[in-house]
């Protein structure tokens, strides 16, 4: 198991703060202008950067970030050029940031498992997301994670059974993902009434930290989230800031939100 | 007889690669379609409405100018044609449907390709009652407007999908994130043997009644199983639906026809079991086209219903492992059976349905004369009198100008 992501939990608790994973698309709007955006939301006050690494059949995400996958292919992102280019870049520039990466389990087959794993944890990856490996066949890839020192975080649903999220959650690397809404990614207005409750108890049986994640964009979700997880995770509407205004946009959402997470 | 190795796998293929919000729906599924195959009464049910609404069985036809003209086995098609909506996808609609109602699920969504399969679940929502929306490609919009059509006629509201290539592999996408928001009133009717477990193996019983009842037709007709099945495979389902029935038999020779496009050198074409690599595509693993970092290639077939670049788990496995022939027709070669068969036996095939007829001949010779080659004749052609007229009509046969 990596330590960096229960260092940076253990840093922002310190602080009397809520950790802010703050996720964007690899490739958008290319390799190398997508190291600002990582770099600006690190400098806009990120605890983790997950970095999303383009799949072609998304089918996790919303529009947002189908928009974003599409722009990276084409600028040529692939798992292999995102570990030689961009990771190595956001490692120098933000050194104390762990880095996960988000993609989907066919990218990860296609470069190969053990691989994927090696290559990774050599260029500083601390752990891996993918949103379309449920628990029940994911016991062989975790294996090989672990032996190469990358947490698979795994998700819980807001339809997940209580027995099924507090297995989830017992067996958790890095830290638990806890999906806030039944749906894709992307911003909502509301977040469901019953999400504190959830993560309550997910939190409860969970050896690791516990963050939401899907849908959150504002301070004031932040802030509500932020007595009942020890972070939040935010993801399209930083794919949109960055897209529509630059890095600097991104970078001032993540201080936004961050402001949220302060107890 | 089956070939699931473990529950959800078919040798290294099958399994659930979907997002933690989906598997407690794919578990009730897995649960609820269990107990309905272990109740008489749901068995039961969707036989009768096979029977009363679908028209079944269809029937095993002699295609006596076909043999002559080939010269090789007799040969003789299974008219899927014939159910109800002209093609097999019903068969699985209705036992999706029934199964839909007794989990107590108040709308349906279905993702589709060439159409049949929305007009398939569009016509059972409107037999039993239930909402529909499909999810269609947007080019399949385009190209398929006559089933279109018929979906809106039936109730069920058509959604276009603008994104990626417009296809059917898109549509699937947009369909799973729909049900990933709408999972707990929703039953998704997947139309292809593929998708997330149980999904491959539900729809293969539900389309099994094909070849069960090839079995007591051939044994009637010819006294004998036949020595050769043909289907065309693109996610699968009507080639799974006849073909499974026969696994067990050694001496029946199994053969799906994949789409070769524009060639399979030219890169546009639908031959997953021929071209593609292990991969996960739309909640299982199965043999897929994609590139080396993993991204799915767009696919090519001149018919939207072999438009796909994937293919269902447990043919992977048959080709796999050698019990399924593999091969493949063009786009121009499937033409040229479309009008082959039209005129020599009176049926207007789908532009599916034409790749198995596109390898009839070679196989039909091969076999010899006094064998019994069997075409499973998966949909008619209505639908792409479109798409094939507007390459020209070749002129008249016996007619002096």
């Amino acid at each position: 198991m990596s330590g960096e992501i229960a260092q940076a939990f253990a840093k922002a608790k310190a602080r009397g703060e809520g950790v802010l994973v703050a996720y964007a698309m690899a490739g958008d709007p290319d390799l190398a202008r997508s190291v600002d955006v990582f770099a600006a939301l690190v400098e806009g006050g990120a605890d983790i950067v997950e970095i999303g690494v383009a799949f072609s059949d998304p089918i996790a995400d919303g529009p947002v970030i189908q928009a974003a996958s599409e722009r990276a292919l084409k600028a040529g992102s692939t798992l292999k050029r995102v570990l030689e280019e961009v990771v190595p870049e956001v490692r120098k520039r933000c050194p104390q940031t762990p880095l996960v990466i988000m993609t989907y389990v066919n990218v990860i087959m296609a470069m190969g498992e053990e691989r994927f794993a090696k290559l990774a944890r050599e260029r500083g990856v601390s752990g891996a997301i993918l949103p379309d490996l449920p628990p029940e066949e994911s016991a062989g890839l975790r294996a090989t994670f672990d032996a190469a020192g990358v947490d698979l975080i795994p998700l819980c649903a807001p339809t997940t059974p209580k027995a099924r999220a507090e297995a989830i959650a017992r067996d958790a690397r890095g830290f638990v993902y806890c999906v806030s809404v039944s749906g894709v990614t992307g911003m909502r207005a509301e977040l469901p009434a019953d999400l504190s409750q959830r993560l309550d108890v997910v939190r409860k049986a969970s050896p690791v930290p516990v963050v939401a994640g899907f849908g959150i964009s504002t301070t004031e979700q932040a802030r509500t989230l932020s007595a009942h997880a020890d972070g939040v995770v935010v993801g399209s509407a930083l794919v949109r800031a960055a897209n529509a205004d630059g890095p600097s946009a991104a970078k001032a959402l993540c201080a936004d939100i961050k402001r949220g997470l302060k107890r | 007889m089956t070939t699931e190795t473990t529950v959800g796998r078919f040798g290294r293929y099958g399994g659930r690669y979907v997002p933690e919000t989906l598997v407690p729906a794919l578990l009730e599924l897995e649960e609820a379609y269990a107990k309905a195959s272990a109740d008489s009464s749901f068995g039961e049910e969707v036989a009768r409405v096979l029977k009363e609404f679908v028209g079944r069985p269809t029937v095993l036809t002699p295609a006596r100018r076909l043999t002559e003209a080939w010269g090789g086995a007799h040969v003789w098609l299974k008219r899927e044609d014939l159910a109800h909506t002209g093609a097999h996808k019903i068969n699985n609609t209705v036992g999706q449907v029934l199964l839909a109602k007794r989990m107590g699920k108040k709308r349906i969504i279905a993702e589709t390709g060439a159409g049949q399969h929305g007009v398939a679940t569009a016509t059972a929502c409107a037999l039993f009652g239930l909402p529909c929306e499909v999810y269609m490609g947007a080019l399949d919009v385009e190209r398929q407007s006559l089933n279109v059509f018929r979906m809106r006629a039936l109730g069920a509201v058509v959604k276009p999908v603008e994104s990626g290539s417009r296809t059917l592999k898109d549509a699937m996408n947009e369909a799973m994130r729909t049900w990933v928001s709408q999972v707990s009133d929703t039953h998704y009717v997947i139309g292809s043997a593929a998708g997330p477990h149980p999904y491959p193996t539900v729809v293969r019983d539900f389309q099994s009644v094909i070849g069960k009842e090839l079995r007591t037709q051939a044994q009637a007709a010819f006294g004998k199983l036949p020595d050769a099945i043909i289907a065309c495979v693109g996610g699968g389902s009507n080639a799974i639906g006849v073909l499974h029935p026969f696994i067990g038999d050694k001496d029946v020779r199994l053969v799906g026809v994949e789409a070769a496009g524009h060639g399979l050198e030219s890169g546009q074409h639908g031959a997953s079991l021929t071209l593609g690599t292990e991969g996960v595509l739309h909640g299982s693993r199965s043999l897929v086209l994609q590139d080396e970092h993993g991204q799915i290639q767009e696919a090519h077939s001149i018919s939207a219903g072999l438009d796909y670049p994937g293919v269902g788990p447990e043919l992977a496995h048959l080709a796999k492992t050698g019990r399924m022939e593999v091969r493949t027709a063009t786009d121009d070669e499937a033409l040229a059976a479309f009008y082959e068969v039209a005129r020599t036996e009176g049926i207007l095939p789908a532009l599916e349905t034409s790749h198995a007829f596109a390898r009839g001949r070679e196989l039909a010779r091969d076999l010899g004369k006094g064998k019994y080659l069997v075409i499973n004749c998966s949909g008619r052609g209505d639908k792409d009198v479109a798409t094939i007229s507007a390459r020209g009509v070749p002129p008249p046969v016996g007619v002096k100008s």
